[in-house]
Order: structure tokens, then sequence, then C-alpha cells
């Protein structure tokens, strides 16, 4: 695990040392660009988990969050770049918002001349960050509920007159933190290295730190390698810096929890305000999504359509029937190297956790830490060196190299996905079985694992969406001869072109979502006679 | 000895070089077509435009057919990716059987590769079709950025830089550097280009200078450091009074090519530029441009240069990836590459030099609605020493690429 990230690491120092620092802090955008890799992240984490929390602790057990929980799998499994594009056509002064009010109320007869996406302060890229973790985060979220016992919780602090955001607050949330703190360093790294919706929707003079990182990367010349190399470390010491930074707040928080129990007060005033807040919100986000996702649909069908024309002159399938002999080609490829890893991960990550349960194992920080290192990691820093490494083993171009590099980015997210709702798994049934005379082995086959369906088949969606998601490692790992549905999107997005970019990212997401909607409607199906197994 | 008998002496005598060496250059192109058959070549080329992946795939279709070749386009997103994988190659000592046989290049990755020994050759001025070539009419098969080809790349697609426009809202053009910046200022906010480092944005900046500068031949040479300032104090100059009527006031800048072409779609510019003279028809016929979109070029020229395949230095499929070059560069592929329908890229071969059936294919293609005529696409201006893009674009990036 840590192997082909450490090597490929080494890889990437020692370009960055030969001359790379030293070019990098003559760069005069660095201090901007580290700036906007720490804001974007931060903001877009506090807000992404602010309303992942609120949205749970305001409609949790309301019809209303069946329906959130309903629209995350396709959302979640749409790709980063698809969904920045899909929200740049909305947002930008020629997009979608602006044709349906032009130009019979705005008077636009042409586009203004307005910085609504790509703006200095990266407010764009904000709002697209939060609409695509969001999602993520309540996935989490549901995954983890059923093993902190939120229902009864809540009820108890309803019984003593607590209000419902108080009480989520000061009951669920401290059971519910510990197994979501790993999803959410995810996501603060991810915001704050983020490459594709840096580059559509953030600033771009100078962009984000991780942006240029892989505009050097690209540099014809070959000297940019050092640059991006010492731009990438860089990007690493900042990303552990903030995640330092970010469980010095967890600590305040928890500080702040606790003051705020002790005295007592029962918060019901918050109640109204926070369920209008959730649902204003809630409902902004999906509609955005929901927009996003439909101006994708519309241009992947759509005939000339100009500005301001709210809709296409015409409708036409021609992209659809360009796209769907490519795509019937590399789908076969995309899944078998997505299950392939998916399995693999999810073997090793249920074995490590059932050996850690039974011979009552306490991996340290550091092992967690080792596991998590390729999400920390911005991938420009490694992957250079890792290439190299399978170039010297002589593993590179086939499908199994691709799965097995794929791997190391899907095990740390099933990890991430599993370890707490298996670890949160109550051990007396363990014990009672035992009790019964049922070997560890049995317990664990037809126990716990039954029991922990929903988990294990979200952890294996989330694992498949990762391996799908996989541009550079399968370029890397395939010598660009194993082709996915995402190395095609990729290359064509780099095209511009609306209509393949909607037709491709649609199909992107379909593959993953089957993997989300099976997550969701298996266990239904499962435990339709045990609704206690179904939070 | 009279000057006549001496032409013909010479001329027998070199006919007496010449025919041994075309039989043994017919016999070693035999040999090369024998160990090409059966071979895969994987042709890695940006696959941004699909017009270009499907006329790539019927290249395909024809090397199989015709050679036995099989071809695998390897769809880039930059062609920085296919040169990283050569250089990690050789530096994990991989010599033989590499990744890539065949790269789409020019400009400075050539120049990187080249000069890094990462390249094959020279093979291209050995290929059966390169007496075809215009080497005499269009100097940038040869010269690749001022740097010359030596054989170590095949050109395949001649580009010349045109402005395109809304005729709907442009009516009268700017032809000149400097009449641009008029028509910015009187237009505020209608006019953009690709943020540099990009080749295209790179290619509007030397556009400029080649009307700023008072002796732009300085450009063929390389950069020299005791006279760069002043000689580029007029690029900076202009730039400086044109960027405040520039789209979003220079705020930001779309990042490529596309991009750019995205905005005049959508109608956020109204003049916007391709290094494609037949873009503009093509998109019209996608429906992806409205129909009022024309071509214009500068009265003095504009910047040219040519596409290019070249064969790394460890490629598996070294013989079939010269077949597919040479295939590239037969009258039937680059007649079918010019054709606005397919492509709308100019053709790298010099017609007077054609069979009169493979002249007639070109005859045959309509210009296309939006595409200049080659008399009225007016000359093609020589690419500046790569020197030049590198300081500039790094300089540009210091000046405004970190504003905020």
């Amino acid at each position: 695990m840590a192997v082909p990230v450490l090597a490929g690491l080494m890889g990437t120092l020692i370009p960055a040392l030969d001359g790379g620092f030293h070019r990098l802090a003559a760069w005069p955008g660095l201090r901007a660009a580290m700036g906007l890799s720490l804001v974007t992240g931060f903001v877009a984490t506090v807000l992404s988990l602010t309303i992942a929390l609120l949205l749970t602790a305001a409609l949790y057990g309301v019809p209303a969050f069946a329906w959130v929980q309903r629209l995350l799998a396709p959302v979640l499994a749409l790709p980063h770049a698809a969904a920045a594009l899909g929200l740049a056509f909305l947002l930008a002064p020629s997009g979608w918002i602006a044709r349906a009010l032009s130009p019979w109320a705005t008077g636009w007869e042409v586009p203004p001349d307005l910085l609504t996406l790509n703006d200095p302060a990266g407010v764009a890229l904000i709002l697209g960050l939060v609409v695509k973790e969001v999602p993520f985060l309540l996935l989490m979220i549901l995954s983890a509920l059923p093993q902190t016992d939120a229902a009864r919780r809540m009820m108890l602090c309803r019984t003593l007159g607590y209000g419902r955001l108080r009480g989520f607050a000061l009951t669920v949330l401290p059971a519910l933190y510990p197994q979501l703190r790993l999803p959410v360093y995810a996501v603060l790294t991810y915001s704050m290295t983020a490459v594709e919706s840096a580059l559509i929707l953030g600033p771009t003079l100078p962009p984000s730190l991780s942006a240029q990182v892989v505009l050097w990367m690209n540099a014809p010349d070959l000297k940019g390698q050092g640059l991006a190399a010492a731009g990438a470390v860089v990007q690493l010491a900042l990303v552990i810096g903030a995640l330092i930074v970010w469980r010095a707040g967890e600590i305040l928080c928890r500080v702040f929890l606790t003051l705020l129990a002790v005295t007592g007060r029962r918060g019901l005033w918050l109640d109204p305000f926070a369920d209008l807040m959730a649902r204003a919100m809630g409902i902004a986000l999906a509609l955005t999504m929901a927009a996003a996702l439909a101006g994708l649909a519309l241009w992947s069908v759509a005939g000339p359509w100009q500005f301001p024309d709210a809709v296409p002159q015409n409708l036409t399938f021609a992209t659809w029937s360009r796209a769907l002999p490519d795509l019937r080609d590399s789908a076969g490829v995309t899944l078998g190297i997505a299950m392939l890893s998916t399995f693999a991960a999810l073997a090793l990550v249920l074995g490590c956790l059932q050996a850690e349960h039974r011979f009552a194992l306490h991996p340290g920080a550091g092992a967690l830490w080792l596991l998590y290192l390729p999400l920390v990691m911005p991938q420009v820093a490694f992957l250079p060196g890792v290439q190299m490494l399978a170039l010297q083993a002589g593993l590179d171009g086939t499908m199994l190299s691709v799965a097995l590099l794929h791997l190391v980015f899907v095990l740390p997210y099933v990890f991430l996905s599993l370890s707490a709702p298996f670890r949160a798994w109550d051990t007396r049934i363990a014990t009672a079985a035992a009790a019964l005379g049922a070997s560890p082995s049995r317990v664990f086959w037809r126990l716990r694992l039954p029991m922990l369906l929903s988990p294990v088949l979200t952890a294996a969606a989330v694992g498949m969406a990762v391996s799908i998601g996989q541009y550079l490692p399968t370029l890397i790992a395939g010598a660009g001869r194993v082709e996915t549905v995402t190395t095609a999107a990729v290359a064509l997005a780099s095209g511009g072109n609306r209509r393949l970019i909607g037709a491709y990212g649609l199909l992107q997401m379909l593959l993953p979502a089957l993997g989300f909607v099976v997550a969701l409607a298996l266990p239904a199906l499962v435990w339709r006679n045990r609704r206690g197994m179904l939070a | 000895m009279d000057r006549r008998r001496f032409g013909q002496l010479t001329a027998l005598f070199a006919l007496g070089v010449t025919l041994p060496r075309l039989a043994f250059a017919a016999a070693a192109w035999e040999a090369v077509l024998a160990e090409a058959r059966g071979q895969t070549v994987y042709w890695h080329a940006w696959g941004g435009d699909p017009k270009i992946n499907d006329f790539i795939a019927w290249v395909g279709e024809q090397a199989q057919a015709q050679y036995g070749v099989t071809l695998e386009h390897v769809k880039l997103a930059s062609t920085a990716d296919a040169v990283a994988q050569v250089l990690a190659e050789r530096d994990a000592g991989k010599t033989t059987g590499g990744a890539v046989d065949l790269i789409w290049i020019n400009g400075e990755n050539f120049a990187a590769m080249k000069a890094a020994g990462l390249l094959h050759g020279p093979f291209a001025e050995s290929l059966p079709n390169w007496p075809l070539v215009d080497v005499a009419g269009k100097p940038a098969v040869v010269t690749d950025f001022t740097l010359l080809t030596e054989g170590f790349e095949s050109p395949w697609a001649m580009a010349q830089l045109v402005f395109e426009y809304d005729a709907a809202r442009v009516a009268t053009p700017p032809r000149s550097v400097k009449a641009l910046a008029d028509w910015a200022a009187a237009h505020p906010g209608r006019f953009t280009y690709p943020q540099p480092p990009d080749y295209l944005g790179t290619t509007f900046l030397k556009q400029v200078l080649y009307g700023v500068m008072a002796d732009p031949s300085v450009l063929q040479t390389p950069v020299e450091d005791a006279t760069y300032a002043a000689q580029v104090a007029p690029l900076w100059d202009y730039l400086d009074a044109l960027h405040p009527h520039l789209w979003r006031a220079a705020q930001a800048f779309p990042q490529n090519e596309p991009a750019l072409g995205q905005l005049l779609a959508d109608a956020e510019v109204d003049i916007a530029f391709a290094f494609n003279p037949g873009r503009a028809s093509a998109e019209i016929a996608a429906g992806n441009l409205p129909e009022t979109v024309r071509t214009v070029t500068f009265d003095g020229g504009t910047i040219g240069n040519a596409s290019f395949v070249a064969i790394p230095f460890n490629a598996n499929a070294r013989a079939g990836a010269q077949v597919v070059a040479n295939l590239i560069l037969s009258p039937e592929v680059q007649a079918r590459a010019q054709d606005p329908a397919i492509l709308g890229f100019q053709t790298v071969l010099n017609l007077a030099a054609l069979t009169p059936e493979d002249r007639a294919r070109f005859d045959a293609l309509a210009l296309g609605v939006a595409t200049l005529s080659p008399a009225d696409l007016g000359p093609a201006l020589l690419e500046p020493h790569a020197s030049w893009m590198t300081r500039i674009a790094a300089d540009w990036g210091t000046r405004y690429g970190v504003a905020q």
C-alpha cells in the first residue's frame, strides 16, 4: 500500500530537489495559489459538513429525508469534471439561467460581461465543490447512522425536552463524528487538491496550487517537471497543515458542545430556523444539481442552441449515436477493472478488520496515515514515480496493472466507508453467538457480514465509483493501451464540446450509479422484514 | 568540354548514382512493409475532437486493408502525457518495446524530445511519399518552430492562424494587430485570447509581436538576453492598453482553443481565432457555430505551422509506424483531411507534383462557407524560435498571470 506511494514520492522529490523549490519560491503567484487552495478547501469543507449535518439533524426520519437519499446515487456518480461543466453552463453569463431570462426580463441580446465564473474569490469553485461533497458526506452519514442508534438517542432527547437540532448535536453527533472523521478528511483533502473543478470554475490568475501543478506537469518543454514536483510537495505540506488545523477545530467544537450540554438549555427555538434552513438548502442544492444535470442531458441531444434561446432549436440523437459504439467497447473494460480492484479492496479491508477484531489489535495512528496516504497525497506528486516502478517491473499496459494501481486509491475509500460501521457493530452479538457454540468464522459469515450488508455494499459502490473515475492512474498504468469510459471522456472533455461532455458525463454516471442503486435497493429488499436493519 | 556535354554527363552520372539508390530504397521499403504486416501501431494523439478521432479511425481502416497494420488511437488530453510516457520509459531503461509507436507532435514537444534523444530517425525523408511533400512551397514542413526537423518527424497537416468573427455583429473585422486593439477599445468585453502558456494564447502573442516589433526577423533566431527586454517592450505596451477592454476586463481568460471557440458559439465574444482555417466551416456544419460566422486573416499574414508525426526511439512497432506515417502522406488521405466536411486541414503536398487523378481529388473539394481560399488566406508567417515562446509565456505569467 505504502510502497507505491512512497516510491512515487521519492520519484517526485528527486526532481523537486533539483532546483524545483528554488524556482517555485521565485514564482510570484505562489502565495496567492496557496491561499486559494486553503480558503476554498476550508470553506467548501465547512459548508459541506454543516449542510450535510443540518440536513440530517432536521430531516432525519422525515419523509423528505428518504427523498434526499434517493437523489444521492446519481449525483455521487457524476464525474467531477462533468458536474463542474454542468454547473458552469448554468451560471455563466451565457448560461441557462441567463438564457431563460433573456431577453424578455433582462434585455440582454448578447450575454453580459459579468464575472460569474472564475471569480477571484473562488465562490463558483466553492459552490461546485459543495454541490459534489454534500452528497458524499450524506451517504457516509447514512451508512454510519444505523450503528449510532440515532433514533433512540433522538427519542430520549425529545422526552427530556430538547429541541431536534440541539438533541442531535449533543447525543448523535458525538457518536457519529468519529465514524465520519476520515470521510471529512478526504473531503478536505479533495477540496484543496481538486484539479478539474478548479480549472473550470475557479480563478486562473493564478489558479489554485494543485491546478497549477498539473499545468506545469503538462508543460511541453519538460522543464516544468521539477517545478511541478516542488509544487506537489508544497501542496502536500499544505494539506497536512490543514488537517492539523482541522483536528484542532474538532477539539474546540468538542469543548464547545460539552459546555453547551452543561448549560442544560433545550434550544427549542433553534428548530423552526434549522428546519427552514435545511429545507431551503436541500432544495437549493438539489435544484442546482438537477438543473446542471438537465443542462448536460439537454446539450447531449441538442441541435443548434444559441444565446438567448432557452431551449435548443431542435433535438437530435447524432451525439449519442456517435458516442455509443465507443462506449460499448470501453464499458466492459471499465467495469472489469472496477470489479477487480473493488473485490480485492473489500477482501483486504474485511480481512484486516476481522483480524483486528479477533486478535484485539489496535492499529496505531501511523497505520491509518499509511493507508490514508494515497488520498492525502496529490496524485501528481507520486504517480510519475509509480510509473517508473511499474515500468521497471514490466507491469505496465495490462488491465491487471491498471486494476492494481486503482487498488491503491480504492482501498482507502473502501476502508474509509467500511471501517467505522464494522467496528461499531455491537460485539455482544458475537459474544452471544459464541456462547451458543458458533466459531468466529461462522459469526463473521453468518452474522457480522449479513448485518453489515448495507455498509459493505455502499463501500463497494464507492470503490467502484472511485475506480471508474480514475484518469491519470489508468493512463499511466495502462500505458495508454487500456481505454476506459473515463479516459475516453476526459480526452473528449479537453475539446470542450458540451454535447459530447453531456453524453459521456451521463453515461459515465450510469455505471457507478448502478452500483449505488444496488447498495440502496438490495438491503431494502433483503431486510424488508427487518425494520431495525434499515435505520 | 562545352556546357551541354557537361550537363549530359552530370545527368548521366546522377542517373547512375540515383538508379541503384532508388532500387535500394525500394527494396528497403519492401522490407519495412514486410516487417510492418501484422504489427499493431499505438498512435498517441489528442482525442478532444470527434472529427479528428473519426478521421484517425478511418486511417486505421486503410492501414489494415492496404498494409495489414492495425492502428490503435490512444486518445490523449494532452500530448505531454505521451512525452512523459516515453521519458519515463527511457529513465526506467526500457529501450525497446515501448508503449508509444507514433505521436502527433510539433513545436516545443518535438524540440524537447529531439534534444533529449527520445526520437527514432531520421525516417521521414526516406518515406516513398516524401517526394510529393511541398518542401519548397511550405517550408514549415521541414522547419518546426525554426528547428530543422532533419527527418525526425513527418508532416501531415498545415495550420494557419485565422480570426473568426460573427458577421451578424461585426461588419468590418480588423485586419491588423493595431486595428484589432482599436476595435477592442470600441467594443469592450467582446474579445479575448486563451491564457498563456496555452499554445493558441502564445500564438496570439507571437502574432502581436510580428505586428508591433521594430524588426520581426530577429524572431527567427534564439532570444538574446541583452536585447530581449527592449525588443518585446512594444508587446507589453500593447497588452497593457488592450487588457482593460478584453472580455471580463482580463480578470479571467479562456483556458484553451476549445474554450475560446465556445465563447464565440455562446456569443460571449464577437471575434475569436483558431489554428485551423477550416474549423469555422466544420463547426457551422456541425451546428456549433451560427451560420453567420466568417474568417479573416491579417494584411501582413498570420502565423502558420505544420502538424507532424514522430516515432519514439524505443517504439515497439517502428516499421508499422513508418507505414502509417507514409500512408498519411498519400494523396487519398491528404484529400480526405482537407475535405471541410471531414477535417478541413490544409494539405502538406505539392499539388503540382501529383498525378492528374490525384490532383482531381483536391480540385473536387468544396471550400466551406466560412473558409478562405488559399489566395485569400494570405502569407503564412514563420513560427518564431521556440525560445521566444518559452520566455514570453513565462513573462506573461509574471505580468498578468498572478493579478490577484
